[in-house]
């Protein structure tokens, strides 16, 4: 994974500090060509992975990014699914049954599971769940998606319930299908960790918030600091400026410090922000280990 | 350790679920639900003993405590059984669709000395207990006039066939989003005695309101306007924001932040100043032990969980919702629904009045001013 990878939460209105800021962002970001100028800027500052939700306006991103291979080498998609929004509401309006009709492909399943009383097997479930990421990784046909993740919402919601065989139906189900590892989001790591560790996921990929005030790490900084040296996990921090609370240098020194995180997953709105932060990681981690990323000119912070 | 059942697996009911089972004070004993699926899907996958009768889930479980998620026509009766048996009862909002039913509830939990709560989570939402703290130490003076508004995109087109989209069985945008918003004021400002110009309006849905505005007055001089719609595609997610002004100064308050501003004149608080103060969410923000979708759903559980352990005999200080104080929000819904059904109180002059051409129905004219006097007389 690269050191530095790209966020999408500033082009869907998601600001966990400010409803205006979020609103302004969404108007901003209200056509296509907006988020896409962005995508640019973040390219020619040297970065190549773009993180982002299963929004279905992601949809005409993928497309733009498809037809222009050559404007694009080397550009990946970490995708992350699904936007749970768009399942939370369709519940809202039409019951659980109901959305899952409204998403899944074939309702041939679901049919046989509406069936009276009848009993699921386990072959229906793992049908249902990989129906379902199947669903959302349409839009990244012949795209590079070599990290798939689960939301956070749908792993603490299968976290907290004990639904830990879901985890391994997903694991399998990215690997086999897609030829790639799977990742999972989470605002619980210490707990999350130990659960794939009892289902016998080696070295996962976790993405959680991590930043030097503690903001949404359930469990608490401490254990998150214990989990970072002694877990086996490949750790990717989101939320590290926790959303704009720390300054920059503070928070990517901070995050420099433990030596365990991998990669640092970051939104930012203008072509300014953007080069900032990388010449931030650039100084903060020039420490001649650094790999620089096949064809890379600039933004040398990233690794391969 | 509280041995807690839940009922109803819906979108709240597992989002309970998922928390309360992670909660490190909590036996998760049992989840009920009419749904066979979903039983299904748990007992495999996750080993909870699952029931499809709510009677012998409290028959068998020995729980300590019940989690109530189902639609709020049920409520009245599953609540009633549960606190009989001496049972800590959190049930989801809007407490009932009747005041009489809330007030005999929260009577017979005071009778029976259980703890009980509903899910108006917004008060466990950092920035909405920084605006309460501030209006305690009046901070903005004497409140003069609240907006409490709530908007979000839940029903965006006609159709939707479950309760929610039915107002007699506890769905709509009143009892949905409404209900927030108005325990949101009353948590504020006390509970309004008098209730007017309320509409219902209604964008998408047939049987139930998309919209709900109406003015609230209290018996101090304060007043409150309410402006909530589910339809509205423009917002992201639910987005609840009060405002109120004061003698003192004025707080603009979401889940999210809260903007006040502080008038020289006024007494202010510790670590604000004259003029315009934002706490953000990332400094008010209690950390939870398990967090699902919000700090504040961990938040309420955790009260409710820790109450119900200390046993039924005092509830815990900072207490923050039971079923008395929901039963008044639900007093306040009523004062809507019987306010809407109400003639309105002013037309236009009667030599103003036009009947609209070609349209049935009401017409203009039965709405005179007229009208209205000889209701109120009689």
């Amino acid at each position: 994974m690269d050191r530095l990878i790209f966020g999408d939460n500033q082009f869907f209105g998601v600001n966990h500090m400010s409803e205006e800021k979020a609103r302004s962002q969404a108007l901003r970001f209200q056509e296509n060509a907006a988020i896409i100028s962005v995508l640019d800027d973040a390219y020619s500052a040297g970065i190549r992975t773009f993180m982002c939700t299963t929004h279905e306006r992601m949809t005409h991103i993928c497309d733009h990014i498809r037809n222009d291979p050559q404007r694009y080498k080397g550009f990946k998609f970490y995708p992350c699914m699904p936007y749970a929004h768009k399942y939370a509401n369709a519940v809202t309006e039409v019951g659980m049954l109901g959305a899952l009709k409204k998403v899944l492909p074939d309702e041939g399943i679901l049919n046989a599971v509406l069936r009276g009383g009848k009993s699921l097997a386990s072959k229906d479930i793992e049908g249902i769940i990989t129906l379902l990421v199947d669903a959302e990784m349409k839009m990244f046909h012949e795209l590079e998606t070599p990290v798939i993740f689960l939301q956070n919402v749908v792993v603490d919601l299968l976290l907290g319930l004990g639904f830990d065989e879901a985890f391994g139906i997903f694991d399998r189900h990215v690997r086999q299908r897609y030829g790639a590892e799977p990742g999972f989001i989470t605002m619980n790591l210490p707990r999350l960790l130990d659960t794939l560790d009892g289902i016998g996921l080696d070295n996962p990929i976790v993405c959680s918030n991590i930043n030097k005030i503690g903001f949404r790490m359930s469990g608490g900084i401490v254990e998150y600091e214990q989990a970072l040296h002694q877990r086996k996990f490949r750790a990717m921090a989101m939320s590290v400026f926790a959303s704009g609370a720390i300054v920059p240098r503070e928070a990517l020194e901070w995050v420099r410090g433990h030596k365990n995180i991998e990669s640092i997953v970051f939104g930012a709105s203008t072509a300014a922000h953007i080069s900032s932060t990388v010449q931030l990681v650039d100084e903060l981690w020039s420490d001649g280990k650094v790999v620089r990323s096949g064809g890379l000119q600039r933004g040398s912070a990233l690794i391969a | 350790m509280v041995r807690v059942g839940v009922v109803g697996v819906g979108k709240m009911g597992l989002s309970h679920l998922s928390m309360l089972r992670a909660h490190p004070q909590v036996e998760l004993a049992a989840v009920c639900d009419s749904a066979k699926y979903v039983l299904d899907v748990l007992e495999k996958y996750t080993k909870m003993r699952t029931f499809t009768d709510y009677g012998r889930m409290l028959d068998e479980a020995e729980l300590d405590a019940v989690v109530i998620a189902t639609p709020t026509g049920t409520h009245f009766a599953m609540a009633e059984q549960a606190i009989k048996r001496g049972l800590h009862v959190f049930c989801e909002k809007p407490l009932t669709l009747n005041i009489k039913d809330s007030q005999i509830l929260a009577d017979l939990a005071e009778e029976h000395g259980v703890i009980t709560q509903v899910g108006y989570h917004n008060r466990f939402v950092g920035a909405f207990e920084e605006a309460k703290t501030l209006l305690n130490a009046g901070a903005i003076g004497r409140v003069t006039h609240v907006l409490a508004e709530s908007y979000g995109p839940v029903v965006l087109q006609p159709k939707g066939t479950t309760w929610r989209n039915r107002r007699d069985s506890g769905g709509g945008c009143l009892y949905d989003y409404a209900a927030h918003a108005i325990d949101l004021v009353n948590w504020y400002c006390g509970t309004p005695t008098r209730a007017g110009g309320t509409v219902f309006g209604h964008i998408f849905s047939e049987h139930t309101e998309d919209e709900v505005y109406s003015t609230l007055f209290f018996d101090d001089g304060v007043s409150a306007q309410l402006s909530v719609n589910w339809s509205d595609e423009s917002y992201r997610k639910m987005t609840t924001k009060i405002t109120l002004w004061g003698t003192g100064g004025r707080i603009t308050v979401d889940r999210q932040e809260c903007q006040v501003y502080l008038r020289e004149t006024t007494v202010i608080p510790a670590g604000y100043t004259p003029g315009w103060n934002v706490k953000y969410t990332t400094e008010l923000t209690e950390p939870v032990w398990f967090y699902l979708r919000g700090e504040e759903y961990s938040a309420e559980l955790d009260q409710f969980v820790r109450n119900a352990s200390k046993g039924s005999s005092r509830i815990l200080s900072g207490h923050r919702n039971s079923f008395s104080s929901a039963a008044e929000t639900d007093k306040v819904i009523d004062l809507l629904i019987r306010d809407e059904a109400a003639v309105p109180d002013v037309a236009l002059a009667p030599e103003l009045q036009l009947a609209p051409e070609g349209k049935s129905g009401r017409s203009w004219r039965a709405w005179t001013p007229t009208a209205k006097l000889s209701r109120r007389s009689s």
